[in-house]
């Protein structure tokens, strides 16, 4: 379970360059859902995974994860509640460390680190275990270093070692956007796959509109700091890419409206 | 014969620093500079603690903790106040001059001659002070070394290269990078002040200026180590920088082989790191297959 109450936070406060990244936001995202979250550039998107994830603290409002108030706690004491993948493969692996290494950095995550060995036989085989079920041949290359998979690979990998430690939630920074379209289809299955079966609190980021109504049981779209639409159940189902392009284009031009009435006024 | 054996036992001596410089520039990531002010710091502390009277063995941990000490703080200067590493390395090596002078009871220099040291038991052993120095700092160079790769294999050591390698991966794995790189900058640290101890009683003085161009022979003997063998794995890569801090000697003691002389060694140094540096363009040009270069990340 996620919930945020009051969530404002503001890049560059006090100067010329000052953005509302969000505004005021309410959301509350119940035990198991998995929601995606669309939105153009600059939306808040990015802010809101950040601001759950501990990244960026927000300047007011609370935060809360699992029931735990975790609104001043900075990304790595809250690390053992959230897993997190982001768009570029590069950035969830240790390229230069073998698969079994990074899967020990992962399978740790929450807990002190001290001077046990980080690859032993009993790890092996729950990584072996873990990797298998992914159909990648990964579990017979736990010694390779991770520098030598391809993206769609390290993508499935950073997958695994988010939930391996099993975290409450799951944050996705639209996690298949920089593979080709057969590996970001995979990716995909395996993201619901992983997220069923552990019943994980979901938010999904994503530029593409399809996936954000066929992922998931609940849509937002993110406007300019704000919750501009949040879409499920029936309302979900019937809603097309169209329709949701259209809704997005009405919330911007309310924008402009808004903005001339000022101007006007 | 004596200058090579000679060459052997300083490359084994200062096996340790450039052990310290592999910690901070490959697998941290960090380039660390306190390395120039650590190394005396280790000279000194076991210097003045032998003249004192102090057991020679005894001094080495004290120093290790004063190196240790002085990584920590240019860590923090630079996780804290958001001091620029190289920065603050520069500036942390720069006050330790002060410190070494005063360590050393406002002297610049410690001799130790007339009294033990840890070459001092193996006497009667080995008769040939070189060979001796070769037996003592090749056996605590393979401990250490043996040490090193069991730690960078714990979870502790992991959460270490991790955050040299990928700190967005490192922070959501829930480790804290800051905190990481204060472990491996004092860790780092410690060894190079132990290899100021060991140089200190091989050479049989601490000299406030023997820091001096300390972080480019420790680079030189990465470079060189991943030159010579394309490390694949941690404990290559320990290996190698030991080989390439020997090597790195020989060629010193080459230099002066020739003719050369003791003031043209910072330019003979230069060249070496030059030359390791190119070789990988440079066999590429010469159309030498199968060599690429462990030296791509540098």
């Amino acid at each position: 379970m996620i919930e945020l109450r009051g969530i404002s936070v503001t890049f560059n406060p006090g100067t010329v360059n000052a953005v509302r990244a969000l505004r005021e936001i309410d959301l509350r995202l119940d035990e198991g859902e998995l929601v995606t979250v669309v939105g153009s550039n600059g939306a808040g998107k990015s802010t809101l995974l950040n601001v759950v994830a501990g990244v960026r603290l927000p300047d007011a409002g609370r935060v809360s994860i699992a029931g735990r108030d975790v609104t001043r706690e900075p990304e790595h004491r809250r690390a053992a509640l959230v897993g997190r993948v982001f768009q570029n493969p590069l950035d969830g692996t240790a390229a230069t460390m073998r698969v079994e290494e990074n899967l020990a950095v992962a399978l740790r995550r929450g807990q002190r680190r001290g001077f046990a060995r980080g690859v032993g036989e009993d790890r092996r085989r729950l990584f072996r275990a873990a990797l298998e079920p992914l159909g990648m041949g990964l579990e017979q290359r736990l010694a390779a270093p991770v520098g030598l998979l391809s993206g769609g690979q390290r993508q499935a990998l950073t997958l695994l070692m988010a939930t391996l430690a099993q975290p409450r939630v799951l944050l996705l920074d639209e996690h298949t956007a920089a593979l080709d379209p057969a590996a970001a289809a995979e990716i995909e299955a395996l993201t619901i796959r992983l997220q069923a079966e552990q019943g994980l609190t979901t938010l999904m980021v994503t530029h593409n509109m399809q996936q954000a109504l066929r992922v998931g049981s609940r849509t937002l779209m993110l406007h300019q700091g704000e919750i501009a639409l949040d879409l499920s159940g029936e309302e979900r189902r019937g809603m097309t890419v169209d329709v949701l392009v259209r809704r997005f284009q009405q919330a911007r031009h309310q924008e402009l409206v808004d903005d001339e009435l000022l101007l006007t006024r | 014969m004596n200058l090579w054996v000679g060459a052997i036992a300083l490359g084994l001596a200062f096996g340790a620093m450039a052990l310290g410089v592999y910690i901070t520039f490959r697998v941290l990531t960090f380039p660390d500079l306190t390395v120039d002010g650590s190394f005396p710091l280790g000279a000194a502390v076991a210097a003045i603690l032998i003249v004192r009277g102090w057991e020679p063995w005894l001094t080495l941990p004290v120093a290790v903790a004063a190196g240790a000490a002085a990584g920590a703080v240019t860590a923090f200067l630079n996780s804290r106040f958001g001091i620029n590493g190289l920065l603050a390395g520069i500036l942390v090596s720069l006050g330790l001059w002060t410190v070494n002078l005063r360590v050393m009871e406002d002297r610049s220099n410690v001799p130790l001659l007339a009294v033990d040291t840890i070459l001092t038991p193996l006497r009667p052993l080995v008769a040939e002070p070189n060979v001796r120095a070769v037996v003592l700092f090749g056996a605590l160079l393979l401990g250490l070394a043996l040490a090193l790769n069991w730690l960078l294999h714990t979870d502790l050591g992991l959460a270490l290269r991790a955050t040299g390698d990928t700190e967005r991966m490192v922070r959501a794995q829930g480790i804290d990078a800051d905190r990481m790189r204060l472990l491996g900058l004092a860790l780092a640290n410690g060894i190079t002040a132990l290899s100021g101890a060991f140089v200190a009683q091989y050479q049989a003085f601490a000299d406030v200026g023997m820091g001096l161009g300390m972080i480019v022979a420790g680079l030189a003997s990465v470079i060189i180590g991943e030159t010579l063998i394309r490390p694949r794995g941690v404990l290559m890569a320990i290996v190698a920088v030991i080989l390439g801090s020997v090597a790195y000697r020989l060629v010193i003691a080459a230099a002066l082989y020739i003719g050369l002389g003791p003031t043209d060694m910072r330019l003979v140094t230069s060249v070496i790191v030059i030359v390791a540096l190119s070789a990988p363009r440079l066999r590429g040009a010469l159309g030498v297959r199968g060599l690429a270069m462990g030296t791509a990340r540098a």
